[in-house]
């Protein structure tokens, strides 16, 4: 059988800073470092622009050969997990073959979770996760002339504006009240909303698809109110499940509840397995509670944390838990958003709105400690503001100042406090 | 063997805020004038001050491992995080995984931006009409001398934070292979230059004399390469009890003589590695186990030495070598030219090079202090760095025009802690009269 020291399965933003934490430590130790994806790795995040031909398909890769060649990281290519023996350090593979394991990560990320609507496997969708389905989605595009998108979460929404600039007719179909939910407050939401209809997109929020049925074009959705439509082109956007279905296969005992469950140290409730990124369900900041917190930054901090920990670097930092994050560009403008959108109890909000510059910003705040910031229009270092909310710094002196200008005011904080 | 790189360093007590630095990168970059274009930020600070948010090139940089189009990436040659315009997709990623504000949304162009150094030419760094902005290009030294190959093993046992092993490896690479080594009893052989359990510590030839016969020795030596038609550099480390107390009469022996060796004293002013006793090289007042602090006797009180230091340097001039400087492991370039310069004059005569080298463990200041006390002395005048060859005579090469007060250099330390303002100002004073006595000397040469 084959054997590594360190295994690490998946080839996006965990794996790879798993990859460089470990070398940075221990230089020799063998590693191997297996992917399902027939392609070098690449980021998912990269794909809209992919699907809207700005970026080649063939220059996004993260990595080349000679990475992985000058690093001493034997990598596998469309090389599937499909089964995981923990109790005997081992890794079973989609052809039979075994790896033997001392460290073990899962990084296998995350897939579109498709809703149960009845009559969705009798049609033909589109999903937006890996190269190939941006291939595919791009090449549909350009013939479609009438498409329908389910889900308006920033996935749905971006391949939504490229249909629209590719000039087909769009409409997007969300089950809860506002658009982007859970980044961006209803005014954001607003904003965006209002950008999309003004170029001619429509909109139904609130609204549940009952049915789907092939049709003529393609397929035709029925609603929950009664309005059908129908699609050239359906892209199913409504979320992301963790890639971990090699857990049940052999009744494993590596604990998982939404997601796979780790310590602040990236570790699974079994010994010398790690789980990290969109896969994890580890703490979160605001919460206790282990929570998916699927997003890129915290994927390459969970796969450091991880990679330090397999390889034993005495630098390794316990995780602060996770933070949201995100940007969102959307017809010209941008909007950012950090920390939490929950109000917690005894929270205050401060906001502003310039009605002529489109700028929009609010910032929520608690005992004078910043929980999220969020803007349209507004730029401010988004780096800055997340460590003033991991650092807990009390805000109560400066905080008109602050809402009134959080680029330069977070830059003088910064300077302040940790540069 | 990693990469130094050239850095862009800010000196936040020199700025007053004027800007200058951003409109130049603004026009530089932009075009316009318009300084929130800028990629360098003077941010204010808490007490009235300034500092800059600017990128600082991270070895490990957040910006890079977060983009999502592999569109930043760390150049190995340059150091510089680049940023490739057609891999962008203006996702702003960089901006949130950044903390140091150093890669911002440029409003003009739509696109993030940040500090390429310009290609190694900085234009905010002329800019600014207070020198608090500086291009550090030490990094080319350390760089070429890094493919050098190192002489000596790989760990020696110097105290935590000592210079030495630094000028002991870079000395060494200099040099090179074709050399004969002398280390007389102190620090230096105590860290290891001549070996544990019958195995030197040098990959070249080393040898240990005496206190006492150190310059005659390796002269000897010399001589008989010379003899056999060995081409070799002769070279000597030696602590500056071993050059200036017991082992003067063989360095001034060989020095008459103009023996062809290079013999580098590494002042720690003290016995150091014995139990930190006072040398003829130990400055007025200062601390030492043979000159304390306390009651003293006849009812005079112990204040740490009562003597000043012997400058010997300056006696080495005297000698008129064929190369005399002094040297500071703060000031690397200045450092490596002398060496160049001492290795040459040593193929013709005697080179001496006199390198102040502070001690953590006998001078009681923090580990991680040693640089910055070695600045230090050289920015109150304390240490004065100079050449001399009997052609141009004596040359300051790093004049210092707006000396600090000595009190800065003797508080970083604990063996000054104890003094009076009458030992601080008699110290003062000594400064004084030394740097007038070298500009004499300088102003002779010039006559
Ligand atoms: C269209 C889109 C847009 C996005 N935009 C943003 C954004 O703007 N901001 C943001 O923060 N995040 C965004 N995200 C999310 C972000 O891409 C993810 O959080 C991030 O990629 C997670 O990285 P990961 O390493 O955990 O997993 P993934 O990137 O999902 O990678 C998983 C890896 O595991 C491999 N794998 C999976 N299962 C197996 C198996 N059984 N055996 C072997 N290999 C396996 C896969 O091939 C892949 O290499 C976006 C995602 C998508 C799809
Ligand atoms: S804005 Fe450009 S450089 Fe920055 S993370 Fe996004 S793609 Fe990379």
């Amino acid at each position: 059988m084959e054997h590594t020291k360190y295994l690490v399965v998946g080839s996006s933003h965990a794996a790879l800073e798993a990859v460089t934490a470990i070398r940075m430590h221990d230089a020799e130790g063998s590693l191997t470092l297996l992917t399902r994806d027939p392609y070098l790795p690449y980021s998912p995040t990269v794909l809209p622009y992919v699907v809207s031909g700005r970026s080649a398909a063939t220059g996004i890769f993260l990595r080349d050969e000679k990475f992985f060649v000058d690093n001493r990281v034997q990598l596998k290519r469309g090389t599937e997990l499909k089964a995981l023996h923990a109790e005997r350090n081992s890794a079973e593979l989609a052809d039979g073959s075994e790896i033997a394991y001392e460290k073990l990560l899962l990084a296998t990320g995350a897939a579109p979770a498709i809703p149960p609507i009845p009559g969705i496997d009798q049609v033909s969708y589109h999903v937006l996760r890996t190269l190939d389905d941006a291939k595919k989605l791009h090449a549909a595009i350009k013939q479609s002339k009438q498409a329908v998108v389910l889900g308006a979460g920033l996935v749905g929404m971006h391949a939504a504006e490229n249909l629209v600039k590719a000039g087909a007719n769009v409409t997007i179909v969300e089950m809860a009240k506002q658009l982007t939910d859970g980044y961006f407050d209803q005014v954001a939401a607003q904003m965006i909303e209002k950008a999309f209809t003004d170029n001619g997109a429509r909109i139904l929020t609130g609204s549940r698809v009952v049915k789907l049925a092939p049709s003529a074009i393609g397929s035709a959705l029925t609603l929950e109110n009664g309005t059908t439509l129908e699609a050239d082109l359906l892209l199913v956007a409504t979320g992301i499940k963790p890639n971990m279905d090699y857990l049940d296969q052999a009744g494993s005992a590596v604990e998982h509840d939404q997601g796979i469950l780790v310590s602040d140290t990236m570790q699974t409730s079994v010994a010398n397995v790690w789980a990290a990124g969109d896969c994890a369900q580890a703490k979160g900041f605001f919460t206790e509670a282990k929570v998916m917190n699927a997003i890129l930054p915290d994927a390459t901090e969970q796969g450091r944390i991880a990679g330090m920990a397999m390889a034993g670097d005495p630098g390794l930092k316990h995780y602060p838990g996770g933070v949201p994050l995100n940007t969102y560009h959307f017809f010209g403008r941008h909007a950012i958003s950090v920390g939490s959108s929950k109000l917690a109890d005894g929270a205050e909000v401060l906001t502003r709105f310039d009605d002529a510059s489109g700028r929009y910003l609010k910032a929520i705040f608690k005992d004078g400690r910043l929980l999220g910031i969020f803007g349209v229009n507004e730029f401010f270092d988004g780096g800055v503001m997340c460590q003033l909310i991991l650092r807990r710094v009390d805000l109560s002196a400066v905080k008109e100042r602050f809402v009134a200008n959080p680029l330069a005011v977070g830059r003088e904080l910064m300077s302040q406090l940790w540069r | 063997m990693g990469r130094s790189y050239n850095t862009i360093a800010f000196d936040a007590a020199k700025c007053d805020g004027c800007g200058d630095c951003m409109t130049a990168c603004a026009t530089a970059k932009t075009g316009s004038e318009d300084q929130t274009r800028s990629r360098i930020q003077i941010v204010g600070s808490a007490d009235d001050g300034f500092e800059l948010a600017l990128c600082r090139q991270c070895g490990d940089p957040k910006c890079v491992t977060v983009c999502p189009a592999a569109a930043l990436t760390k150049s190995t040659e340059s150091g510089v995080i680049e940023w490739d315009a057609a891999k962008c997709v203006d996702c702003l990623l960089c901006t949130i995984g950044c903390a140091y504000a150093s890669i911002a949304l440029d409003a003009g162009t739509g696109h993030v931006a940040k500090c390429d150094t310009c290609d190694g030419a900085p234009a905010c760094v002329p800019a600014c009409p207070h020198d608090a902005l500086t291009y550090i290009t030490t990094a080319r030294i350390y760089n070429e001398v890094g493919d050098w190959e190192d002489l000596f093993a790989p760990g020696l046992a110097g105290c935590q934070g000592c210079n030495t092993e630094l000028l002991m490896r870079h000395t060494l690479r200099r040099v090179g292979p074709d050399t004969v080594l002398a280390t007389p009893p102190g620090c230096v052989p105590g860290m290891g230059s001549v070996g544990f359990n019958g195995t030197t510590g040098t990959k070249i030839p080393v040898f240990h004399p005496l206190l006492t016969n150190t310059a005659a020795m390796l002269a000897g030596i010399k001589r008989q390469y010379k003899r056999v038609g060995r081409e070799v550099n002769a070279l000597a480390i030696a602590g500056d009890g071993g050059a200036s107390d017991v082992g003067f009469q063989s360095l001034s022996g060989a020095a008459e003589r103009n023996e062809q060796i290079l013999f580098m004293v590494v002042d720690n002013e003290g016995y150091m590695n014995t139990g930190m006793q006072r040398s003829s090289c130990t400055p007025y007042g200062a601390w030492t186990s043979t000159t304390p602090i306390g009651k003293g006797s006849d009812g005079m009180p112990a204040q740490g030495k009562t003597q000043d230091a012997k400058n010997l340097p300056l006696i080495m001039v005297n000698h008129r070598c064929e190369y005399v400087a002094t040297a500071s492991t703060a000031y690397m370039e200045d450092l490596y030219d002398k060496l160049d310069k001492a290795i040459e004059a040593s193929k013709v005569g005697f080179a001496y090079l006199h390198v102040y080298s502070p001690c953590t463990t006998g001078w009681r200041f923090p580990t991680d202090q040693n640089i910055e006390v070695a600045r230090k002395a050289v920015e109150t005048n304390f240490v004065m760095l100079w050449e001399y060859t009997p052609g141009a005579g004596l040359q300051f090469t790093r004049p210092v025009d707006d000396p600090l007060p000595v009190t800065e250099y003797l508080k970083a330390m604990g063996r000054f802690r104890h003094l009076s303002p009458d030992q601080i100002s008699h110290i003062q004073g000594k400064v004084v009269e030394n740097l007038a006595f070298v500009k004499q000397m300088v102003h002779q040469a010039r006559a």
